[in-house]
């Protein structure tokens, strides 16, 4: 049978005859790599278009419709040393991206117009004083309105929508503050400046909406480039179907452009990339990402499959069903469900702060009007000092407080091998004080590896490894790993579900099953020791060797555990998978509370039974079983390697083997809160500073663009401090 | 002082001006992919477009 590779689901059609295709790059870093690819595939014929994005780590790609098999780029790309795979943009970074120039179109506006006003605004400051006529000042007041209330209409948009939302839904928000003090600020200017008036706050009211503009962005772009990421590491992972076409015809599809109802082909070795049923042949597969189950499981006619299943020893036939259809995939989903909604009931500390703040500022700006009439003020002057309380309180440090800290340590985060999925993620990590963390895939290894190299010889290791290449079988693949082979032998043989055999140097040499090897004996011995590793044979004329091959922790699983706790940090294994295997793990990294063989729905109970103690749970976990738990829990986190569903459910991913990004995104996130919660004070001193200026009745435009301005920055530098964590940092 | 009427219009249309410009980069997409362009700038010769002769 002849696979052909099928990439036309990613394939956009510009019309005037030229085609689009957008790939995910690994490694591409400097302007080397850059120019590099772009002269790379330029050199292709009929390529139009090559244009590396060094941001976003992708290449665009453009050429005659129909002159090239986009198969040549990848293939082009792998030559030049670097990964590719096609790339199809999902609905929620388009969005993110929209979202972001959208901010970034509001923040021009606001910026250009808080120009335009303050050049207006310094003669006036500077000219009131001395000898500007009162013309010249109506005459400026009038050119600032006519710049200011458009762009402010405009640019503030974001925290309009926004308040109006959260006050439709009876809450309150930082935005509604923001949203009443600019409205009130412009339209007192502008009754002001219809009176020739002295004073009006064209330009306060447009600075604040730029600072916080500034403030949103930040934010929004660190979230696209975190989303972007994430969509590059999915991209990568080119997760492809054999689908059977025609008798005897396969090809080899992107997992997006398999429909329901297609048979596809899953042969030894293979991960399952869908969800379906096995409609012919016989098989073991690995549950383990799903269930946590590290017992194989047998698969015939009938058996459900779910993506993330390891096909272990032969090859099946599997008809896709819709994802509902599968009865553990239903369950899951519906606890997930309740999960969220209970996770939904977090308040953002934003949103904590902004409902003291809102009713407390309103109050004092109705108090300060009262209490200038009631000492006999006129109610003109009285409303007046009333709105400048508004404006000098309008939050624009609180508003920039707790984003920027955000955008400063999700960058750090990010370089320390964490992702977040969710922006208020950073709060509720730096509160956790209990961590649980599922076994498999998490506190190990997702691959298998050999544990007893040492005992082996190493010129048997390297010829057990070479040979292992011949066969798809995962213990193989392990033992390939493990002796770093690269090159295969000629004429290997693959006898299914036995082993593979050959001649080398005249003696045959086999690599399977103990009994194919005639070296059950041996291998008897090394599971009586340990029954819970796989063991794979090697034989060469009357040499006889056995590897055992099992799920190894994490290279740091013990120093991270150590760390926690260290931190008083309370750690617990909970995992689906059987109680040896789990007490041995718990064993090794010296955690005294664990369980074992837990269902999903117990996961949750357990979950919740410590959230009922008040204790904060951190879940950790990358299987499917682990979805609903991740959702439940206060936080969560899962490898990069999960499964599709933890890793979107879950508030952080990290990458890489180890397991120390865990350590850095809570000390990361701890010192964050620190310095949002310092943020807040720091807003709230300038306020107990500005708000009786402000009562007083003698604040100027002035004092309010210089008090707003020098609170911000301060708020801002304070933020940049998020990049380090006072202490223990590896 | 009636030289306001020249230079207020004057300075208004320069700033509105650098704002459609920055509207127009934003469009085009120079906002996309601030690393590249960065070192695009000192790089030797921007790879060609057009198909060498093979």
């Amino acid at each position: 049978m002849q696979a052909t590779r099928d990439f036309s689901h990613y394939v956009k059609d510009l019309g005037s005859g030229l085609s689009h295709i957008d790939l995910a790059v690994e490694g591409v870093s400097c302007a080397g790599c850059m120019s590099k690819i772009e002269r790379g595939l330029s050199a292709i014929p009929d390529v139009t278009l090559a244009r590396v994005n060094l941001t976003d780590r992708r290449v665009a790609l453009e050429w005659k419709q129909g002159a090239l098999d986009p198969g040549r780029f990848i293939d082009r790309l792998a030559e030049l040393g670097y990964k590719a795979y096609p790339f199809e943009t999902v609905r929620a970074e388009a969005v993110e991206a929209d979202n972001s120039r959208f901010l970034l179109r509001c923040l021009g506006v606001a910026a250009f117009a808080t120009m335009n006003v303050m050049m207006l605004s310094i003669p006036v400051w500077s000219g009131s004083a001395g000898d500007m006529m009162p013309e010249q000042r109506d005459f400026f007041h009038w050119l600032s309105a006519l710049i200011a209330l458009p762009a402010a209409a405009y640019a503030g948009q974001p925290f309009f929508r926004s308040a109006f939302r959260a006050l439709r839904t009876r809450n309150v928000n930082m935005d509604v503050p923001i949203s009443i003090g600019v409205t009130l600020a412009l339209a007192m200017s502008v009754v002001e400046t219809l009176r020739h008036a002295e004073h009006t706050y064209f330009d306060a009211a447009i600075m604040l909406l730029t600072f916080l503009l500034v403030g949103r962005y930040l934010d929004q772009s660190m979230r696209l480039k975190t989303r972007a990421f994430a969509g590059n590491l999915a991209a990568l992972k080119a997760e492809t179907a054999t689908r059977l076409v025609g008798a005897g015809e396969i090809s080899v599809v992107p997992v997006a452009a398999i429909q329901p109802g297609d048979i596809v082909l899953l042969r030894p070795g293979e991960r399952c990339a869908v969800d379906g049923t096995v409609i012919e042949g016989r098989s073991e597969i690995d549950q383990s990402l799903i269930t946590g189950e590290t017992l194989y499981v047998t698969a015939e006619h009938g058996t459900a499959v779910y993506a993330g299943s390891l096909n272990i020893s032969g090859a099946l036939r599997v008809r896709v069903s819709a994802a509902s259809e599968g009865t553990l995939l239903a369950e899951i989903t519906r606890l997930l469900d309740n999960a969220l909604q209970a996770r939904s009931r977090y308040v953002q500390l934003a949103d904590r702060a902004s409902r003291l703040y809102a009713p407390v500022v309103h109050a004092t700006a109705l108090l300060t009007i009262f209490g200038w009439v009631l000492i006999g003020a006129s109610w003109h002057d009285a409303i007046v000092t009333g709105i400048a309380v508004l404006i000098i309180t309008c939050p624009c440090a609180l508003g920039l407080a707790i984003p920027t800290v955000q955008t400063v340590a999700s960058g750090a985060m990010f370089r320390a091998g964490v992702l977040l999925n969710s922006g208020d993620s950073i709060e509720r990590l730096a509160e956790v004080d209990h961590v649980i963390f599922d076994k498999t895939g998490t506190l190990t290894l997702p691959e298998l590896d050999v544990v007893n190299s040492a005992s082996i010889p190493r010129e048997v290791f390297d010829l057990a490894g070479r040979l292992a290449l011949a066969s798809h079988h995962p213990v193989a693949a392990a033992v390939a790993r493990a002796a770093n082979a690269k090159s295969p032998l000629a004429g290997i043989v693959e006898q299914p579900g036995q082993g593979v055999c050959g001649v080398v140097d005249g003696e045959e040499v086999r690599l399977g099953r103990p009994s194919f090897c005639e070296a059950d004996e041996l291998a008897n011995e090394i599971l009586s020791l340990d029954p819970e590793v796989s063991v794979v044979a090697f034989m060469r004329g009357g040499e006889r060797h056995v590897f055992a091959v099992r799920q190894r922790l994490r290279p740091d699983a013990q120093a991270v555990v150590s760390a926690l706790q260290a931190r008083g940090i309370a750690v617990e294994i909970v995992s689906g998978d059987r109680e040896p295997a789990v007490r041995a793990a718990a064993h090794t990294l010296g955690i005294s509370e664990w369980r074992a063989g837990v269902t999903p729905a117990d996961k949750i109970a357990r979950i919740e039974d410590l959230k009922r103690r008040g204790v904060k749970v951190m879940m950790v976990g990358d299987g499917l079983n682990d979805a609903p738990s991740l959702a439940a829990a206060h936080v969560s986190m899962s490898p990069i390697s999960a499964a599709h569903l933890s890793q979107a459910t879950a508030d952080l991913v990290f990458l890489g083997k180890p397991l120390a990004p865990v350590i850095a995104a809570i000390d990361f996130s701890r010192q964050a809160l620190h310095l949002m919660r310092q943020n807040l004070w720091l807003a709230v001193g300038y306020n107990l500073l500005a708000v009786p200026i402000a009562i007083s009745g003698v604040v100027t435009p002035l004092i309010a663009a210089a008090a707003m301005s020098g609170s911000s920055l301060l708020v801002m530098l304070n933020a940049l401090r998020a990049r380090r964590v006072a202490h223990g940092r590896s | 002082m009636e030289v306001l009427v020249i230079l207020v219009p004057l300075a208004l249309g320069l700033g509105l001006v650098g704002l459609l410009g920055f509207l127009w980069s934003l469009k085009s997409g120079q906002y996309d992919d601030l690393e590249g362009a960065a070192w695009r700038a000192i790089a030797d010769d921007e790879p060609s477009h057009e198909t060498p002769p093979d």
